[in-house]
């Protein structure tokens, strides 16, 4: 609903206030007129009504203001005017590379991925005024700089593409980490980029890589604790989700693609499968951290490397990696110690993950696995 | 956004030339370069700028307590310093972006940095 304003308004501000006044009639009127047919269209009018009057007021008041050819506000029954889903050009003019690349994230997790200030603030680790500062910030850039409110020309669409599959992605990790509506929104918008580029194997790998992944996400928490792939209840895994991605991989690598979602989807495709080929997976994670340099995809490579057998080797590759304040090393090195009977060694390996690890759930999982030592 | 009533936002191209040395650019680069300029001059929206002599030239000027004080040279270095402008008035910032990719001294290791105009002055 805020993209259909922020599109047919070209304010951010002004579409976000007429929102919240269209729901606060909606609450004063719907308990007596009953709920209309098309809610959505009905407030998405309502707001947009709103607005209207309100520009005409300002503008008697200040001359000068940003929209001057404004529609009538329409009289007709709102609920029959359905306005076209805009949320498409919002990603895309979050993500102008005229922006900051903070605040075009923090800019499509608040308005795409509806989260508070409060919460983005917590995501980037500053104080909640400073991300206030740069939010109003961005939107001001986008009215003063002209940055326009639309699907790019295609002959822009793939210096644009990195930024728009990126935002994607991290509002699908907020959500993959416990808000399902988020990743429900993420996986739409990713549909909605594999459609606009159905040449670009990025786009169909991304859109995969999400439907693998979410696939898991009932099986991945059980009482509240993280349940490992191997324990997960194949039963509760979404079938019709798998064969989605599956589907988009097959597309994404039959348009030659080799790009990270390419590689990360082979990867959660390749997780699905009963069992994992494990050598195979390690061998993904090899090739991806060649392509990002991350040392996070070498720790998932050590723990592939193990779960094929090698656990020495696994080891070894975890020690050699630059990720001491990130707990994921520590539990995967305890893990791993565990495995090799060194029980003191792993002991101190939890008691670090657990100083560093900030999610209940995975706090849970590890005290739960330092309790199981001998 | 900012639009006036043509639906258009007004910008500044504020062209900086960085160091690329003219002495080293061939007789048919040059007419090259200058083909390019009179192209995007003639361009639909542009106001082109008056040439300016190179930052060397410069003279910068500050009053401290009545007294007016000058420096040689620009305020910032001259490497950084403002080499040439334009106008132009575009539907938005991708057509403003675009132009300031053709504009040579963009790839010639200099920079063009786009300004939105305010409206009503």
């Amino acid at each position: 609903m805020l993209a259909a304003l922020i599109g047919f308004l070209g304010d951010f501000d002004l579409a976000e206030e007429a929102a919240q006044e269209a729901f606060a009639i909606a609450a004063e009127r719907w308990p007596v007129d009953g709920t209309p047919d098309n809610p959505r269209a009905w407030l998405v009018t309502t707001a947009r009504n709103r607005a209207i009057d309100r520009i005409r007021r300002d503008r008697t008041l200040a001359a000068k203001t940003a929209l001057l050819e404004l529609p009538e506000p329409t009289q007709d029954e709102p609920a029959e005017t359905p306005m076209p889903d805009e949320r498409l050009e919002l990603l895309f003019t979050c993500c102008h590379p005229a922006l900051a690349l903070d605040a075009q994230v923090a800019l499509t997790l608040r308005t795409l991925g509806g989260l508070t200030t409060d919460e983005i603030a917590r995501a980037f680790l500053v104080p909640e005024p400073t991300m206030a500062k740069r939010l109003v910030r961005a939107k001001h850039k986008i009215r003063a700089a002209g940055i326009p409110f639309r699907v790019p020309p295609p002959h822009l669409l793939p210096e644009r593409l990195a930024a728009v599959l990126a935002a994607v992605y991290l509002i699908f990790n907020e959500g993959y980490g416990g808000r399902g509506d988020l990743a429900g929104e993420a996986i739409r918008l990713g549909r909605a980029l594999a459609e606009l580029m159905p040449d670009e194997p990025e786009a169909h790998a991304l859109l995969a890589l999400m439907l693998l992944n979410n696939a898991r996400r009932e099986a991945r928490f059980a009482d509240g604790s993280i349940v490992l792939l191997r324990d997960q209840d194949r039963s509760v895994w979404d079938a019709d989700e798998i064969a989605e991605g599956r589907g988009e991989l097959e597309r994404a690598l039959a348009l030659r693609g080799r790009g990270p979602y390419a590689l990360q989807a082979e990867i959660a495709a390749h997780h699905v499968d009963d069992p994992p080929d494990w050598t195979r997976i390690a061998q993904l994670y090899a090739e991806l951290a060649r392509a990002t340099g991350s040392p996070v995809v070498e720790l998932n490579r050590a723990a592939a490397v193990a779960e094929a057998g090698n656990t020495e080797a696994a080891l070894a590759l975890a020690e050699e990696l630059d990720l001491d304040d990130y707990h994921y090393l520590h539990a995967t090195r305890a893990e791993l110690l565990r495995r090799l009977d060194r029980t003191e060694d792993a002991r101190a390996a939890y008691e670090r993950a657990l100083e560093l690890v900030h999610s209940d759930a995975e706090r849970r999982f590890l005290e739960q696995r330092l309790a199981e030592l001998p | 956004m900012h639009h006036d009533e043509g639906g258009t936002v007004k910008y500044m191209l504020l062209i900086n030339q960085g160091e690329f040395d003219v002495a080293e650019l061939s007789q048919d680069e040059l007419e090259q370069i200058g083909a390019e300029y009179q192209a995007i001059n003639q361009t639909e929206g542009v106001t082109p700028g008056t040439w300016m002599e190179p930052p060397e030239t410069s003279t910068t000027v500050r009053v401290d307590n009545g007294q007016t004080l000058t420096t040689d040279g620009p305020f910032v270095s001259v490497k950084e310093a403002l080499g040439g402008y334009l106008f132009y008035e575009a539907d938005d910032l991708d057509a403003a972006i675009e132009l300031a990719a053709r504009i040579p001294a963009s790839r010639l290791g200099g920079c063009v940095e786009i300004r939105p105009l305010k409206e009503g002055y």
